[in-house]
């Protein structure tokens, strides 16, 4: 008998508090789940035998990503020069173009556009990979071999995405504002000098500190969230098999994405 | 009889609202072949995955050497888990690496060998599996049987004490089966490990096993050998165990044992006194063939001795059986001895001429012809009388036994 059989008979209010109560419940559980999951991770980053696995995932999470988040930083870069330059021109404030393109990026577009771009490119490969192992035993495998899938599997990923996110939030801070340049000084007009000294002025190591802050705390949520989906595909009760590893990718992209902005905003009302 | 290595007291296991296991109570011994059979979801899989604690109990308890595992330290934790081995029954290997890599991988990450120590390791456990070629391979590139020897290879590895074979022979045409059995045997032979395997090839399965254990609906149906199975004859559970076997051995082509039964007292009903009806056992060297020439030869041969026996005495009213791995008996109705000498000896010519020139093509690829050992068929005459069960013209046969065929190296065979 399911909870929704248990409390069909009761009175409408009842059920509904019943469901909004059951909805909670699960919630709770879940990321009570996903914390103990992160944290038996975390903790597993600094056992013996875990540096060649974080190198090679360094390399595939972080080297892999960082064309596509290099390309993704120009544009934006270019795209917020266009539009901020159109804007301040009606203020007559085009030289404050370099601050606003700089703390735009550092402050927001940068950790957060970056955590996007590596949850679509690796971290739905983490989820889809660690999901084949899981439904084709090579996870029950390796407990069978004494070596914990957790320690194996899980904890170089994690660690590699700590490593990685600040850095190529990095390549996209600096990759946007070279953007900003382009389109606010080679193609319309505005001074570079003036660019390039507001840019150096307005960015305090607040700013720069607070990005990073935030990149680390993108990587534990993307690494963790992507990991937990393909880790336990196989408990999925929508769908079994590999339907249930395409299920768990798509999960872990949209939770991902979701829980960036809702971690962004709680970490910028913490930081301003 | 010594305390069991693992014992299983009131174990129940439950997903959701169904429960797999029901107060399931079990024995296995060291350094015997244990078969779980069952039909399919009677929890055959779930109580393996209970012995190496992928699936813990919701009650009861599993004893290793006597000790409950739920109380164990983590240490002894440890130090029994580096005992067991689990061959899964689609493999489970890891298919992003090489062979190589997949029988390194647990000495890699559970030891702290030399890189030079573990590469001699695996070298010899891969040169022992005939896996050498394909030691640079992944998996995907490999046969289902490689595949399988890959997984062996890897449980085998780190020297464990007790092997769970997890439907090991599933998929496999019947030469394969008989040769992946063949290696579970010559390989605990070798290694000497304790075997718990999950299997539904009968008779195949049955000839190699110390024990048999029937699962059924969630608890043990069954536990014995196998002639106590089939004397015990519980009704629900021989019907299984016949529908299981069918009418024909999937190897040989000739009759499945309890076919021959069948055959054999009809017979006996059919003819008073049956006073002319006599019997030929043949034998082959199979722990030999298996142990010079590898599993395959061994099967051929055996296939061979099947398809010829059944091809020459059928048609004169013989009907054969496989009763031991090795040991085929065929039951000539209308036949006295003598006439069953001269069918045996014409019989024998056949099989040096055809079958053990098999066994001579095999051993020039595997390790030059000169070097084939001298291979015997040999075979028992004997009378059979109104009053005489199988057992027994099993018994008399086997006193009366002697070489017929013989194949000798390089220089091919004589009858």
């Amino acid at each position: 008998m399911t909870s929704l059989d248990r409390i069909g008979s009761a009175n409408p209010l009842i059920t509904v508090l019943t469901l909004i109560g059951l909805g909670t419940l699960r919630l709770l559980g879940n990321f009570g789940a996903l914390a103990i999951f992160f944290f038996m991770a975390f903790i597993n980053i600094f056992r013996r035998k875990q540096l060649r696995e974080i190198v090679n995932q360094v390399f595939y999470i972080g080297a892999r990503s960082a064309l596509v988040v290099m390309l993704v930083g120009l544009f934006t870069g270019m795209v917020l020069g266009l539009q901020l330059f159109y804007t301040l021109v009606k203020f007559g404030a085009v030289g404050a173009l370099g601050s606003a393109v700089s703390l735009s990026l550092v402050r927001e577009m940068g950790p957060v556009l970056t955590a996007i771009m590596i949850t679509a490119r690796a971290g739905s490969g983490m989820a889809a990979e660690i999901g084949i192992l899981r439904i084709s035993e090579q996870v029950d495998a390796l407990y069978t071999m004494r070596v914990d899938p957790v320690r194996y599997l899980i904890s170089p990923r994690i660690a590699a995405a700590i490593i990685s996110f600040p850095l190529l939030t990095a390549f996209f801070d600096l990759i946007g504002i070279i953007g900003g340049y382009l389109t606010g000084v080679l193609l319309l007009g505005t001074n570079g000098g003036t660019y390039v000294y507001r840019v150096h002025s307005s960015l305090n190591m607040v700013d720069v500190r607070g990005g990073f802050i935030k990149a680390l705390v993108f990587a534990a949520i993307v690494s963790c969230i992507c990991c937990f989906q393909g880790y336990f595909c196989h408990m999925r009760t929508d769908g079994y098999g590999a339907k249930a590893v395409g299920l768990a990718t798509v999960s872990a992209v949209v939770l991902s994405c979701v829980m960036i902005l809702i971690s962004d905003y709680v970490l910028t009302s913490f930081l301003m | 009889m010594d305390t069991p290595l693992i014992e299983f007291r009131n174990v129940t296991k439950r997903f959701g609202d169904k429960t797999v296991l029901d107060k399931v109570n079990l024995k296995i011994y060291e350094n015997q072949i244990t078969t779980i059979i069952g039909k399919s979801g009677t929890g055959k899989s779930v109580l393996l995955k209970h012995i190496i604690g992928l699936l813990t109990p919701d009650e009861g308890a599993i004893l290793f050497q006597g000790k409950p595992v739920a109380t164990m330290k983590k240490r002894e934790w440890e130090d029994y888990r580096s005992r067991v081995a689990y061959l899964f029954q689609n493999n489970a290997l890891l298919d992003s690496m090489t062979v190589f890599d997949n029988v390194a991988f647990p000495l890699r990450r559970t030891t702290n060998l030399s890189k030079k120590e573990i590469e001699k390791r695996v070298v010899k456990r891969t040169r022992d599996l005939e896996l050498t070629e394909a030691v640079e391979k992944y998996p995907s590139e490999l046969s289902g049987g490689m595949q399988k020897r890959v997984a062996l290879a890897r449980a085998l590895v780190a020297d464990p004490k007790i092997v769970l074979f997890d439907e090991p022979t599933t998929g496999q045409d019947p030469i394969r089966k008989n040769m992946i059995l063949s290696m579970i045997v010559h390989y605990r032979r070798k290694f000497g490990f304790t075997a718990v395997l999950i299997s539904h090839d009968i008779p195949d399965v049955f000839f190699i096993s110390d024990r048999i254990v029937i699962l059924w609906e969630g608890a043990v149906g069954f536990e014995g050998t196998y002639e106590e199975a089939v004397r015990l004859k519980l009704p629900m559970i021989d019907e299984f165990l016949r529908s299981l076997e069918g009418f024909q051995d999937e190897l040989t082509g000739l009759l499945s044992r309890e076919a021959f039964r069948v055959h054999y007292a009809a017979m006996l009903g059919g003819s008073a006194g049956i006073p002319t009806a006599s019997a030929a056992l043949f034998s082959v060297e199979f722990d030999l063939l298996d142990e010079t020439l590898g599993p395959q030869a061994a099967v051929e041969v055996l296939r061979a001795l099947g398809e010829y026996a059944n091809r020459r005495f059928k048609p004169v009213g013989g009907f054969s059986a496989r009763h031991r791995r090795d040991q085929i008996l065929t039951i000539f109705p209308h036949a006295s001895p003598d006439k069953v000498r001269q069918l045996v000896a014409d019989f024998a010519r056949e099989l040096n001429q055809w079958a053990l020139a098999r066994i001579q093509n095999i051993a020039q690829t595997k390790m030059g012809a000169e070097a084939c050992p001298e291979i015997h068929v040999s075979a028992g005459i004997t009378e059979v009388s109104s009053t005489d069960g199988i057992d027994q013209i099993i018994e008399k046969a086997e006193a009366k036994q002697e070489i017929v065929a013989t194949h000798e190296g390089g220089s091919g065979g004589s009858a």
